[in-house]
């Protein structure tokens, strides 16, 4: 069927800010659609309230709007722009729902605007947990035995019949929120309850336990004519009972006979028919009974998901951008398959290699959350990799996600329980602890078989599949024989390569460095070669080159002889370094294509935009560690290497790159490290005659006391090299300092602590500049709300400041200049600063690419990180048309959105240690109304009326008054408790008194559970908070309550208020606010 | 043990030995299913053949005792990237290895398949050997050059039955349909019982007047192995039995029915095998992922067509992939709707067949 012609424009609704369960897969799967349906013509309208996506780049729709995703601001999008077809299955959960309400509401059916790709009847089906048992059983499929609930009174009978073992899944959440496990009948109750809250229609599914089967997914597509194909399976590493997304998943299916396969492909080509998805991707769990293989469908993803993208990854099979190509009504036959040209998309891709996919956790940022690992997905990011063999694959998966490790043990890093690595004690600890699936589970199966565990015992502990354990037996006995194996062997080496041996494991297996074993290696002509990934086994010639290393015969790289720039990723995603380091990259790749240079892209990284296959001229689907770096080198000999774009991942590799010969281009490691070393930094600071908080560095812990004596209480105490303020904290006095260094860091030469003077009540800036050794533009300058002490990373800001004096900011620019130029920087640069008492102090200056550059870009229009690149490639500034810092058109707010929900039992107080997953832009012509976007585009919907709790710390007691009169003056109930309401009451404000919880009841938190409080503004008391403070803030949390735990962010919030009040909030597409400034597509080009 | 895979163009590998000990010959092509190992050894149809899988990770659930399609393996020998000696699946009763070497085939594993998959991709299918008893490259890459080309060769004799049999001589059955044994697969057997038909399985050498003494209601022309220009004694048969009886015929079926269309079927470069081929299905416009298993095809250029109709196309390289005859109850198709291993997308035409059947019927 060709493409519809009757409509015309199409509205694409991204997927929000990155939170766990819904992260940058939904840039690549959005940019995809939108390059898709450009491509064929269609004029394209995409919202996300997302700034560091690729997908809201201004040349990737006709009008991008950067706003809220909420029905209201979705409706005005629609009504401005009539687009004639919604695709909603390319933003995630998010779009999806949103898509339900504005079908439902009536709006898209009044401005004539279609669902395409999924209906309507056919996501309600897929996603209410009742209809889609009743669709399943009616196709004659198999399903674990189940009720939906809408109330615990309901769900007690069912309950009692399944023995309380059950899992309870709340309906239309992201990433199975709010689900959980029970065995017990107190479980049981407590479960259901969670998920009642959690579900915004409260409805539960109570489910019958397939916990320990096997689990498996397909990748399924269907077209207009009915075709359907299955892309993808996937098995699970991990049996049921851990979300998939905390899963190790492995592709294809291992352990499934032809026969089994097909009763699952025919399941699942029977339940899209069903479901009625009409085109386009979905995702279709399957739980299978080791036992005797009975199999049950677990569900239905009517969209596409992160699954997909790892499909998409794993196969070479685009599903996002074939999904939107179908959804316009071509049907998959009339698709050419971009990999081999010749032959259409209508097949099922077969490969010829195995992909693990790992996730990735940042439990160490939630300390006393639980590390077990259940049906609720906490992973923050994930790393892929591909090899022959599982072996391989394993090994090279667990060395990319940069935890320290660089395979399956064997590098020096296992901690032993009982100090015995091989004992009988040690045998039985691990097979107790590994019960519990934890982060690193995988690790203490390996020292559970070094231990002698037999692949029964582990199955028994476990339930992994006994194929996945005997793989890992393989290599533990290979690790054994390899140790007292002679290095200089060929066949030795080559052994070990093709089991996916780094050359960091081998060279501690053989007490000698990994450049020595490299050297041998080499020596041997035991060298990586590189396969393509082709979607068909080498059966057609491949046109697109994206490859994996294996140790074999053949390497089909055909390096060519144009000029080359390599861009280094940056791995999986974690807290601190996420999307917005990925955005760097592709714009490097984008911009130095657009110059004429030949781009290679090495990540690890399966979701993102950068691993896509079109992005760079070639893909090297690899570990982002120097032995695989190098190994890329020496095959396609770059002419230049851009490390500072893909976050600290690739600077860490930077000076040994250099050393070893590769040409960096850029910003010189040895300034990057000059502005990391304290001393050095010091004294260029001192240098320019600036100003930098009194800091020294300390090695051991009677050093630190001696430094914070000398400098002065509060101090910010950090380890050194770390992004996102890992493990930063600030201590106000000696024992404090005490705790910090015994037990939250160990301090010692090769790690030092560093200790800063910590500024009160600071105003902290960022600032992003451009330079080229010769010129630095000060591309952006942003005013955070949160006083300094809350990490840049969680702090909200506003572009261009809102209240700095012109002449600070002069100076700020001057500063950034001068440290620029001193620097000798090439490309990006961020600076942090404080400003207390119209004094600019240096906090932190970062020669490279920060987390505010796509910020940066979308305010201002212009696109910072291509032209860093260009300009790291040869070109000046002044060539590139940059002569001036630009003069921002409209305000920007930057707001972070806080993973707390997923980690009970922790405070959700903001410090210098970042915690955010992910951040939202709200932009426009005020600052109010810029920060009131950012607000409702986080989630925290700060109400216009109603009543507001204050409860603050005593330091801010005395200064909101002037906040307290005008939350009275807009017409807000104050609560307040004792303290605070007399304070109030002394400066004559109506103030009604509430009890403390633990005073009389009802307290203030039973007033919350009542819906009595629509706010809540309570300022720590300090590090030790009061456990009342704490149990109004998870109760605010847990009901979704606005909260705001600094009086900074009070006082924007009411200045959003009065802006909401002033006229409703209008939407606008960065084109349009960009128009003016003419710069941003002139200089992307 | 070494085993060493040499290919008449010289190109040589070493990898273990994982099957039984031995030298063996045949023609070297690729299957890129990631599944159905089982079935793919004991294909009639790869008598003759070496059979490299692409997927990397042979052998990992095993061997039990229903996937088998045919009496015994009938491959010459077995490639692998590495093959599983601890398999996992609740059904297996056997691993690969004990299995190859029991049935007493030659294999090999630790070899670049993917490698050997280009080679044949660029080059064609490539006579080799597999041996654990020579480890001279020279001499084998020789033997290799001398070994029977498959092109010209009937493999049909060695692997049809001698005597004709009841499938099941306890199934009734509503149809009769006799089906000459050229290779046949048990899941087509397996299949027509399903759809309610008597089979009796005859001998490739039968006559019509014997296949029409069992008064069936349909013929069925089976798939098999080599080469479909090689069967001239056959094609008589066939001709014989147009216009008396409803016929389908699979795979090698489906050539000679080319041929007695009056047709001709030429050599592909490598083959289709493997369980991902579309094809176009002209009559409804849909695509069918179908399983597929052949080196030869019929030329489109040769076939009648104001006698008989191209059904079915490759969506790949646009091969004839299914035909009918304009007013004869007579149809085939190139690829394999009864799979095993593969999808199960074109099941339907053993419905057609049935169809067929009643009308004939009714006509009568």
């Amino acid at each position: 069927m060709p493409k519809r012609t009757d409509i015309h424009k199409v509205f694409i609704i991204g997927s929000g800010p990155i939170v766990i369960g819904q992260a940058c897969e939904f840039d690549y799967s959005g940019t995809q659609a939108c390059k898709a349906l450009r491509e064929e013509g269609y004029e394209v309208v995409l919202v996300n309230s997302n700034p560091a996506t690729i997908m809201t780049d201004p040349d990737m729709a006709d009008r991008t709007y950067i706003e809220p995703l909420t029905v209201e601001i979705l409706e005005r999008i629609i009504e401005r722009e009539r687009p004639d077809a919604l695709l909603p299955t390319v933003g995630g959960q998010t779009a999806l729902n949103l898509a339900v309400e504005l079908a439902e509401s009536g709006i898209l059916e009044k401005y004539g605007c279609e669902l395409i790709g999924a209906k309507l009847h056919a996501i309600k089906k897929a996603e209410d947990r009742g209809l889609f048992k009743e669709a399943m059983l009616s196709c004659g499929l198999d399903v674990p035995r189940s009720l939906v609930v809408h109330s615990l009174d309901e769900a007690r009978a069912f309950g009692a019949e399944l023995g309380y073992k059950a899992i309870i899944r709340p309906a239309f959440t992201l990433g199975g929120s709010g689900a959980g496990v029970c065995f017990n009948r107190d479980e049981y109750d407590q479960v259901v309850e969670w998920g009642l809250e959690a579900s915004p229609v409260t409805e539960v599914l109570v489910e019958e336990s397939v916990l320990g089967w096997k689990e498996y997914e397909l990748e399924v597509m269907r077209d207009l004519r009915d075709n359907v194909v299955i892309i993808c399976s996937i098995e699970n590493f991990d049996p049921m009972g851990i979300h998939t997304g905390d899963s190790i998943t492995v592709a294809p299916a291992q352990t499934l006979t032809d026969k089994e396969y097909q009763i699952m492909r025919d399941a699942s080509i029977r339940i899209i028919r069903e479901i009625g998805v009409e085109t386009g991707g979905s995702n279709i769990q399957f739980a299978v009974n080791p036992v005797d293989g009975r199999m049950v469908v677990i569900e239905m993803n009517p969209r596409v998901s992160r699954s997909s993208a790892l499909a998409s990854k794993a196969t070479g099979f685009p599903i996002a951008k074939i999904a939107a190509k179908l959804a316009i009504g071509y049907s998959l036959d009339e698709i050419p398959n971009d990999i081999t040209r010749e032959t259409p998309a209508s097949f099922e891709p077969t490969i010829d290699y195995c992909v693990t996919k790992i996730p990735r956790w940042a439990f160490e940022k939630f300390p006393g959350s639980s590390r077990e690992l259940t049906v609720q997905m906490k992973s923050v990011g994930e790393a892929m990799s591909i090899g022959r063999t599982f072996k391989e694959s394993l090994q090279k998966g667990l060395r990319s996600l940069e935890i320290g490790r660089f395979g399956l043990g064997a590098d020096g890093k296992d901690k032993t329980f009982t100090g015995s690595p091989d004992s009988q004690e040690e045998k039985e600890a691990l097979l107790k602890s590994i019960q519990t699936p934890v982060p690193d589970r995988i690790l203490q199966i390996a020292r559970a078989l070094r231990a002698g565990a037999t692949v029964e015992e582990l199955f028994k502990a476990t339930q992994i599949d006994p194929w996945f354990l005997r793989n890992m037996r393989e290599i533990v006995e290979a690790e054994r024989e390899l140790r007292a194996a002679n290095p200089d062997d060929a066949a030795t080496l080559r052994k070990a390569k093709e089991l996916g041996f780094s050359d960091t494991q081998l060279a501690h297996l053989w007490g000698m460095q990994p450049l020595e074993v490299r050297r041998l290696r080499t020596k041997h002509g035991v060298v990586a070669t590189y396969k393509l990934v082709d979607t068909c086994a080498a059966e057609f010639e491949a046109y697109t080159p994206y490859y994996y290393s294996t140790y074999s015969d053949e390497d089909e790289v055909r390096p060519s002889s144009k000029e080359k720039i390599m861009i280094l990723g940056g791995g999986p995603n974690r807290i601190g370094q996420g999307i917005e380091f990925d955005y760097c990259c592709v714009h490097a790749s984008f911009a130095l294509k657009d110059d004429g240079f030949e781009t290679i892209m090495v990540n690890s990284n399966p979701e993102t935009v950068s691993t896509d296959y079109d992005t760079s001229d070639r893909l090297y689907f690899e570990p982002v560690t120097l032995e695989d770096v190098l190994n890329i080198c020496d095959r396609e000999k770059p002419k230049g290497v851009i490390v500072q774009f893909g976050g600290q991942t690739p600077l860490n590799l930077a000076q040994a790159l250099e050393k070893a010969g590769v040409p960096i281009i850029g910003t010189s490691p040895a300034s990057i490290a000059r502005a990391e070393d304290r001393k050095e930094f010091r004294e260029l600071v001192q240098k320019l005659g600036l100003l930098q908080p009194e800091n020294e560095t300390a090695t051991s812990v009677e050093e630190a006391h001696a430094i914070a004596k000398t400098i002065g209480f509060p101090v910010v105490v950090r380890p050194s090299f770390v992004l996102g303020g890992r493990a930063m904290e600030i201590v106000y006095d000696h024992p404090a300092l005490d705790r910090y260094m015994t037990h939250a860091v160990e301090a010692s030469p090769e790690h030092p602590i560093l200790i800063d003077k910590f500024i009160e009540g600071a105003i902290e800036i960022d600032v992003d500049a451009l330079a080229d050794g010769t010129d630095v533009i000060v591309a952006g300058i942003m005013q955070h709300i949160e006083e300094a002490g809350v990490h840049s990373g969680d702090s909200a800001c506003i572009l261009p400041p809102y209240d700095l004096d012109p002449q600070l900011i002069e100076q700020l620019k001057e500063q950034t200049r001068a440290l620029a130029r001193e620097l000798n920087v090439v490309g990006l640069m961020n600076i942090q600063y404080a400003i207390a008492d119209e004094r600019i102090y240096i906090l932190e200056v970062n020669p490279r690419a920060s987390r505010t550059v796509p910020f940066v870009s979308k305010a201002t229009g212009i696109p910072l990180a291509k032209i860093a690149a260009r300009v790291m490639a040869g070109k000046t500034l002044r060539e590139l048309g940059l002569t001036a810092d630009p003069e921002p058109q409209c305000v920007s707010a930057k707001e972070v959105v806080l993973p707390f929900i997923k980690f009970p039992g922790v405070d959700i107080l903001l410090g210098p240690e970042m915690r955010s997953t992910g951040e939202v832009m709200g932009i426009a012509d005020n600052m109010g109304m810029a920060f009131a976007k950012s607000q409702i585009a986080a989630g925290n919907r700060v109400p216009t009326e109603g009543t507001v709790f204050l409860s603050l710390n005593d330091s801010d007691k005395h200064k909101m008054g002037g906040l307290a009169r005008e939350l009275s003056t807009l017409g807000f109930r104050i609560l307040a408790t004792e303290g605070t309401a007399a304070v109030l009451r002394a400066q004559g404000i109506d103030v009604e008194e509430v009890y403390k919880v633990g005073e009389k009841r009802p307290h203030i938190v039973d007033r919350m559970i009542n819906g009595d409080v629509d706010w809540i503004i309570n300022t720590p008391m300090g590090v030790e908070s009061k456990s009342d403070e704490r149990s109004i803030r998870r109760t605010a949390l847990e009901r979704g309550l606005p909260t705001m735990t600094t009086l900074a962010a009070a006082r924007a919030a009411v200045l959003g208020i009065r802006a909401m009040r002033q006229g409703t909030a209008t939407v606008r597409s960065i084109q349009e606010y960009h128009a003016g400034a003419g710069t941003g597509k002139a200089l992307a080009r | 043990m070494k085993a060493i895979l040499a290919l008449e163009n010289g190109a040589v590998f070493e990898g273990r030995a994982v099957g039984a000990e031995g030298e063996s010959f045949g023609e070297l092509v690729f299957n890129t299913s990631m599944m159905g190992y089982q079935e793919i050894l004991t294909d009639p149809s790869y008598a003759g053949q070496i059979v490299t899988m692409t997927y990397p990770l042979i052998g990992n659930y095993g061997v039990n005792p229903e996937d088998v399609e045919s009496r015994k393996p009938f491959v010459e020998g077995f490639v692998m990237r590495e093959c599983c000696f601890e398999p996992s699946n609740w059904r297996a009763k056997q691993t690969l290895p004990e299995y190859l070497r029991e049935h007493g085939i030659v294999a090999i594993d630790g070899v670049d398949t993917r490698k050997i998959t280009k080679i044949l991709r660029t080059e064609g299918a490539k006579k080799s050997v597999i041996s654990t008893v020579d480890s001279n490259h020279d001499s084998l890459v020789q033997k290799a050059i001398d070994s029977q080309d498959m092109a010209g060769s009937d493999y049909v004799k060695a692997v049809s039955v001698k005597e004709p049999y009841e499938w099941n001589p306890n199934f009734k059955g509503k149809y009769r349909v006799v089906a000459f044994d050229y290779g046949i697969k048990y899941n087509i057997l397996r299949l027509l019982e399903v759809a309610g038909c008597k089979v009796i399985v005859m001998p490739a050498t039968a006559t019509a007047e014997e296949a029409l003494a069992q008064r069936p209601d349909g013929i069925f022309l089976s798939n098999g192995p080599g080469d479909p220009a090689a069967l001239p004694y056959i094609y008589p048969t066939v001709q014989g039995l147009f216009g008396k009886k409803p016929i389908f015929g699979i795979c090698l079926g489906h050539q000679i029915l080319g041929h007695a269309f009056g047709g001709t079927t030429f050599k592909l470069k490598f083959g289709h095998r493997g369980g991902n081929q579309p094809v176009m299905n002209h009559i409804t416009g849909q695509v069918e992922i179908s399983a597929q298993n052949h080196g030869f095809a019929v030329d489109p250029d040769s076939v009648d067509k104001s006698k008989v109709t191209i059904t079915h196309t490759n969506l790949n390289d646009g091969s004839v992939e299914g035909m009918e005859h304009k007013e004869l109850p007579v149809f085939s198709v190139q690829y394999h709707p009864e799979s095993s291993p593969g999808p199960h997308d074109s099941r339907y035409l053993f419905e057609r067949f049935i169809r067929m059947m009643d009308e004939a019927r009714s006509g009568n």
